[in-house]
């Protein structure tokens, strides 16, 4: 599947070309930062801690859109709808029902990939900016659903959710909560690299490439399109119901439009097809206002701007989002595969041409 | 009678706005989803130029349209020029990001509280009768016969001048415009700014009337359904499509729920998208493009 990144490295068996780690040094890395990761809430201080919740639970969103708009090529600007629409479903059943969250996890999952197959119907007909105008019209509607609800029930502030508890034991530690959240964006992580090297992953970047040339292939195109609606669906909404409990509350207000622009954001400037560029665009995002602040704190300002954070943190990154755009389309991941090719191909500059080598 | 007052000053604003869609899409296929943003910059240029010119009303609504057509020009040449010839998508996120970029710097330069540019103009908003028991705020009368006016001179602009008929041809098909002699970026420079000033006019009335706040920029996305229903590329589709919304919206928060004002465009949007994606007058072949 993918080009060998390791000089001196040759491919002899099919199944190499399928294998997620190809070389003993990538495994070692691998198993390095798998450890890094273990030890990290135990060194870190809670701000740290808290930021590395906030990324762990970004990248399951981020990584559930890029499946759908960078792999499979499907512009979706409904993605906060769907985030809303799992922490509705939790937040509902929880205030209804008391539903504990083995019930609400599958519940949201149900509930988007029900939107996911729902919202993705138009896919079959639509493409491009009518099938994002489409998804704009899910937010507009989940969240009038979510308001309503607030309102009918006299929640107008918000439905409060309690910690989910296992056996008498409540997820409320910022470190236990770490580790739930690390599992499920590996989990994420893992499932979606998997399911990318299948059937369906292959059927998703042939639709992007041309839909045309994948029917011509025997691909359904149908089938493709509907099942990355509902594949990406369900995870933003497991994403949704993760995001209501470590919230512990529920609002239409955390779901605005804003939110949507913000995981475009992740998958923009992480890099466009690529799960590596979801994580990278994840933690720059969420840690892009703390370093705003830090920069105003730097410069002295931070007392005069205090009334106007939002304001300064909107500019910024509109303009980082800008800057990606116009100077580096590929995203982080393209800085890093051009940092990877320096050393690879070093003392050289330029890859020989195709046929030459 | 109250209820079709209410509509037609809707539908004004929404064909107000919904046109500048329509003409930044025809034109470059772009959706700007800046136009909100946009167009509450051109209410701003006015409140900026009303405290500028004061005791000169006149001029300061003419300095603020000039600012505004000057405002959209500078837009496509600053940013969008970059993005001609990159993916669909890439263009509309570099539009939304504008539109972020543009909320930021105007709560940085104007502040956060509601203005009043009529006020600081110095005119007053009378409620005038209409028929027996209806009433329309000046305001709302201004923005009816505006855009009349406004629609009036567009059909006129592209049926009967030359830079009206290089614009329908570069949106036609641009590789053959180019090929006899239509400079591309002058005209999408042209549109973009039609389009800014068309909707900064329609900011300023807006908040004229009701005020000068931040959430405008949700009326401007409320327009864009309308424009997508009557067809993207279809000027006299806008109109219809403005007409037809604003119809539901008002009649479904007069009988039903005042909660809906906000879903209820989404709604005939999304019914139109399953039974006739390409909108009432849009061209059919649209969808393959793009």
């Amino acid at each position: 599947m993918t080009v060998p990144r390791a000089s001196g490295y040759f491919r002899t068996r099919y199944a190499e070309d399928f294998a997620l780690l190809d070389t003993r040094t990538r495994k070692a890395w691998a198993a390095l930062f798998a450890a890094a990761l273990l030890v990290y809430p135990f060194l870190a201080g809670p701000l740290a801690l808290d930021l590395a919740n906030q990324v762990l639970l970004g990248a399951v969103g981020a990584v559930a859109l890029m499946l759908l708009t960078g792999y499979a090529g499907q512009i979706s600007l409904g993605h906060a709808g769907l985030l809303a629409a799992g922490a509705f479903t939790t937040g509902i059943l929880f205030k209804e029902f008391g539903a504990p969250f083995w019930v609400t996890l599958p519940a949201s999952a149900l509930v988007g990939a029900a939107l996911g197959l729902i919202f993705g119907l138009p896919s079959l007909r639509l493409r491009g900016l009518y099938l994002a105008v489409s998804t704009l019209a899910l937010h507009f509607i989940v969240i009038h659903l979510g308001a309503e609800y607030e309102t009918k029930r006299g929640f107008s502030t918000g439905i409060l959710v309690d910690p989910p508890s296992i056996g008498g034991w409540q997820l409320y530690d910022a470190r236990a909560w770490y580790f739930v959240l690390l599992a499920a964006a590996a989990a994420t992580v893992l499932f979606s690299l998997n399911l990318l090297r299948s059937k369906t992953g292959r059927a998703w970047r042939a639709i992007h490439g041309r839909e045309a040339v994948a029917g011509a292939l025997g691909i359904s195109v149908h089938r493709a399109k509907l099942s990355a609606f509902v594949v990406s669906s369900m995870l933003t909404a497991v994403a949704g119901c993760l995001f209501a409990y470590f919230r512990g509350f529920v609002s239409v207000e955390a779901f605005s439009l804003f939110l949507t622009i913000q995981y475009v954001a992740m998958v923009i400037i992480g890099g466009m097809g690529s799960i590596l560029g979801a994580v990278l665009g994840t933690v720059f995002v969420i840690l892009f206002p703390y370093f705003i602040e830090w920069l105003m704190e730097a410069a002295g300002l931070a007392e005069e701007l205090a009334a106007v954070v939002f304001a300064v943190n909107y500019s910024a990154f509109g303009l980082v989002m800008i800057l990606f755009l116009v100077f580096e389309p590929q995203g982080l991941v393209g800085v890093w595969r051009r940092i990877q090719a320096w050393f690879l191909m070093w003392p050289f500059k330029q890859k020989p041409l195709a046929g030459t080598k | 009678m109250q209820l079709a007052v209410n509509i037609a000053v809707l539908a004004a604003i929404y064909a107000l706005i919904s046109c500048g869609y329509v003409l930044i899409y025809r034109a470059t296929r772009v959706l700007s989803l800046a136009h909100g943003e946009l167009m509450m910059l051109g209410a701003y240029g006015l409140y900026a130029t009303a405290s500028l010119f004061s005791g000169h009303p006149v001029a300061a609504v003419a300095a603020a349209g000039v600012l505004a057509l000057a405002v959209g020009v500078l837009v496509y040449f600053a940013l969008m020029w970059r993005m001609t010839g990159e993916s669909v998508l890439a263009a509309v996120l570099a539009t939304i990001a504008l539109g972020i970029l543009l909320r930021g710097l105007m709560a940085l330069a104007f502040g956060t509280q509601t203005r009043h540019p009529l006020a600081e103009l110095g005119w007053t908003n009378a409620s005038i009768a209409v028929g027996e028991d209806a009433f329309v705020s000046g305001v709302g009368l201004v923005l009816v016969l505006a855009t009349a006016a406004v629609y009036g001179l567009l059909f006129a602009f592209l049926r009967f001048t030359r830079w009206g008929i290089r614009m329908r041809a570069a949106g036609q098909n641009p590789l053959l415009a180019a090929q006899r002699g239509i400079g591309l970026h002058g005209i999408y420079a042209l549109a973009w700014g039609l389009a800014t000033f068309t909707g900064g006019l329609a900011g300023m009335l807006i908040a004229s009337d009701a005020g000068l706040e931040s959430t405008m920029v949700v009326i401007g996305l409320k327009a864009f359904p309308a424009a997508l229903v009557g067809g993207l590329d279809s000027l006299a589709g806008a109109l219809l499509g403005s007409i037809v919304i604003a119809a539901a919206e008002v009649l479904m928060v007069h009988h039903v729920d005042p909660l809906l004002s906000d879903v209820v465009p989404f709604f005939i949007l999304l019914a139109m998208l399953i039974v006739r994606p390409w909108g009432f007058f849009g061209s059919r072949e649209e969808l393959d493009r793009v």
